[in-house]
């Protein structure tokens, strides 16, 4: 074992102490949480479809409605020659 | 479907009571090592460790039906560093703890690379850092622990370390 090794492993054992108290309710607690998060992160999902589904339905009635790929009717008819 | 996903948390909660259970006493460990709080007696108080573990282990949680058979123990230390580095300010301040002498980046790589077992490059990927640094870093820190005697309560960071060069 090299020289560096010896001096981690010193420190290694130092970091092994003993384990503090793990208290009964963390894991209660840690989940509750993370349900928390998961709801949040459910609800702002849901939020997101609802609008884009708005935004489609909207711009699908409006387009209906409009027409806007039909070009203006044209203000000036060519002059008729030769007829 | 409401029924389903009952069944789904329902299942979720247990598996993830066992591994809280069966990791959190370590997991609490080295979080206590890197808030700086002191772990040799049962009625310390390790309340900063407990808060940073529980966030760790609510984004574990929130992951649980998508970790696709990684580990939980890994991410849950992942998410344990990333959280201590985002909010390294907080814990220079000595607790009394073991590894009050060093920088929260110090022992950041030090419990990553000799407490975790880590490899080198993991520990670099975690940290955003590149692979010498982290290994000058834990070089410097294993220095500091085996030389440099315990800082005073509340005395400054110890004369000569470069805190610019340590954040």
């Amino acid at each position: 074992m090299s020289f560096p090794d010896r001096k981690e492993d010193q420190v290694r054992r130092m970091l092994e102490g003993p384990h503090p108290v793990l208290p009964p309710d963390l894991a209660g607690r840690a989940a509750g949480r993370g349900q928390r998060m998961l709801r949040r992160r459910r609800a702002a999902r849901t939020v997101g479809w609802a609008v884009l589904l708005a935004a489609v339905v909207a711009f699908t009635v409006w387009a209906a409605v409009v027409h806007p790929w039909a070009g203006p009717p044209a203000d000036t008819t060519p002059p008729l020659e030769g007829w | 479907m409401r029924e389903r996903r009952a069944a789904r948390e329902s299942r979720r909660a247990r598996e993830f009571e066992a591994f809280v259970a069966g990791a959190g006493g370590r997991l609490l460990h080295a979080a206590t090592l890197l808030t700086g709080e002191p772990t040799g007696n049962a009625q310390d108080d390790t309340e900063a460790a407990q808060a940073l573990l529980t966030v760790a282990l609510a984004r574990t949680y929130a992951r649980w039906d998508r970790l696709r058979g990684e580990d939980p123990y890994d991410r849950t230390r992942q998410e344990l560093a990333a959280l201590y580095a985002h909010r390294a300010r907080r814990y220079r301040r000595p607790r009394g703890g073991l590894l009050d002498r060093l920088t929260p980046r110090e022992r950041l790589v030090l419990v990553l690379r000799l407490y975790e077992g880590v490899a080198e490059e993991q520990t670099a990927a975690t940290l955003g850092l590149p692979v010498e640094r982290v290994r000058a870093i834990c070089t410097r820190a294993v220095t500091l622990m085996r030389t440099a005697p315990p800082r005073a309560p509340g005395a400054p960071p110890v004369a000569g370390h470069p805190a610019g060069a340590a954040r």
